[in-house]
């Protein structure tokens, strides 16, 4: 493929995201907060509303007709994200609220169970607080070793450093496909090659890279892979986990209750076949065919494509801010290995002042820490803003930002 | 966009009033809005006058965004030379009532963090005494 072309019909896209086409603040609105949750296209919408009006009943229940339709769509659902994202067969697709309760379901049912007093736990320093808090909690509870894979000054993994921290003792490792705040895109073959040869587990928070480019489980080999999606044209409430058949076996339950259980006497539950074993309670199961919906439209598209227009976005982004006096981009530079989020801060001006002035623009970006504190503190920043991009953003949007970047600087004297 | 920031707010944030420190404070407090990173830490200076406990004189230091430096900058100047025990009941409403401009949901945090910590330093220097 080649450099910066804009490889979707945007036109087209924006068509099936009637939110977009409103005004805020009597401004057209320039959404470029995906990165925090995308909007949802019609056929999403319409694939959910169609299960509620036509084949709505609680699954794996009845024997009826239409509990057996909403089932046979969760299966469909199941199986359609297992193709998405390579895995060998639906079975490996555990449905979670989000990708913050599949890292958590990891910490409770795989690390707490697996792990020993002394064990080393490896993440690194840009996570989200998902991939972070449940490892800080664990290792407090049970002795663990927490340590951080450092990022250099470009905001990239240093991969020396991991050298050095993976020992024999390392049983865990876990960081983030694509960073939420730098946009940092990591290879993640050669960080699980090397955890593999010291016998370390991986998990993969794939958050910020399932839904913006081509994500293959058995390529990579990882043992876990999570994601949300929400973040994806999918609805809230439903989130993957992806796991390798025989550990996702061996692991006990995280919730219990109804469908986890194949069998309950006096004595005691047996657990249910996976995946279900770790899908306690009624599933949230329309959201799921919503989640299938999604990844029909995003296929359509087709994952290259979509990595394509938005590395070619973030590199016109990068172009015109670094345009803007005062402008500092925080993270890597280079489009190639940036995903579709370029964070920065504007000298002098607070991210918070900034987002409210680009609102009243009609712009939306996220101002804060993004969840990622430790990598605010160890970027000595206390905050930045974000625009982050999907499929239906173009050009306009990013003159958009520049010109309300301009109108705040003019407000503020700045 | 120019009603956020109106000339009052930004002249605050520029040239903020009771900045800095107090040499001996009768008590400190700081606290930070873990939402955006503010962090806002004030002292106070105490006297006695006619049986009360009034505020002598105050200082604040911080970072953060322009509402929530300039919100405290005018609650100190509010706040000076008033008794300890009607400060601690300020209504929050009084603080939006000085900035005097609509803020969203989310930048009511940000005005209220000076009020929150000088609240919270009156409560602990009160229990203290006990």
């Amino acid at each position: 493929m080649m450099g910066n072309e804009f490889m979707l019909d945007i036109a087209r896209i924006r068509a099936d995201f009637p939110i977009l086409n409103q005004s805020v603040n009597g401004k057209p609105l320039v959404f470029l907060d995906s990165a925090a949750s995308s909007q949802k296209p019609l056929p999403v919408l319409q694939a959910m509303e169609e299960v509620y009006r036509y084949a709505y009943a609680n699954v794996h229940r009845g024997v009826y007709r239409l509990s057996e339709l909403a089932t046979e769509r969760y299966d469909q659902a199941r199986a359609k994200i297992a193709r998405f994202i390579g895995a060998p067969e639906p079975e490996c697709i555990v449905f979670t609220r989000n990708a913050t309760e599949a890292l958590n379901l990891l910490a409770y049912a795989y690390a707490r169970h697996f792990l020993k007093p002394g064990d080393e736990l490896l993440i690194t320093e840009l996570e989200h607080h998902a991939n972070f808090v449940p490892w800080q909690v664990l290792a407090r509870e049970r002795d663990i070793v927490l340590k951080f894979i450092p990022i250099t000054a470009e905001g990239v993994l240093s991969l020396d450093a991991l050298e050095a921290l993976l020992t024999e003792r390392t049983r865990l490792v876990s960081f983030a496909h694509v960073s939420n705040v730098l946009g940092t895109i990591t290879d993640p073959a050669p960080i699980i090659q090397r955890a593999h040869q010291v016998g370390a587990r991986v998990i993969v928070d794939a958050s910020q890279s399932v839904p913006h480019m081509p994500v293959n489980v058995m390529e990579m080999d990882c043992d876990f892979l999570v994601f949300s999606g929400h973040k994806m044209l999918g609805p809230t409430g439903i989130g993957v986990l992806y796991g390798k058949r025989d550990l996702l076996e061996a692991m006990p339950p995280f919730l219990t209750g109804g469908d986890m259980i194949s069998m309950v006497d006096f004595d005691g539950p047996q657990w249910n076949d996976v995946p279900l074993k770790f899908e306690a309670g009624t599933p949230a199961f329309v959201e799921a065919i919503g989640l299938g919906a999604a990844v029909d439209y995003l296929s359509a598209l087709g994952m290259p494509a979509v990595r394509q227009h938005e590395q070619a976005m973030t590199a016109y982004a990068l172009e015109r801010l670094s345009e803007v006096n005062g402008v500092r981009i925080i993270g890597p530079t280079d489009s190639r290995i940036r995903g579709g989020v370029v964070t920065f801060t504007l000298d002098r001006v607070h991210p918070h002042d900034l987002a409210t002035l680009l609102d009243a623009e009609g712009v939306a970006i996220r101002a804060g820490h993004h969840c990622a504190q430790p990598l605010h503190i160890r970027l000595g920043l206390n905050a930045t803003a974000r625009a982050s991009f999907y499929i239906y953003n173009e050009p306009a949007d990013v003159d958009a930002l520049v010109e309300a970047l301009y109108k705040a600087k003019l407000a503020l004297r700045r | 966009m120019q009603d956020l920031y109106r000339e009052h707010i930004l002249d605050h944030y520029e040239n903020p009033r009771y900045h800095g420190t107090l040499a001996q404070p009768d008590f400190t407090h700081e606290e930070s809005n873990p939402l955006c990173g503010d962090r806002i830490r004030i002292d106070v200076k105490l006297c006695h006058k006619d049986g009360r406990d009034v505020i002598a004189d105050a200082a604040f230091t911080g970072e953060g965004c322009i509402i929530s430096q300039a919100a405290t900058s005018m609650l100190l100047e509010d706040v000076v030379n008033k008794p300890v025990d009607e400060v601690e009941q300020t209504d929050p409403q009084h603080v939006l009532d000085l900035l005097g401009v609509p803020l969203s949901a989310a930048r009511v945090k940000c005005a209220l963090l000076g009020l929150k910590v000088l609240k919270t330093g009156i409560k602990r220097w009160k229990l203290s005494r006990q």
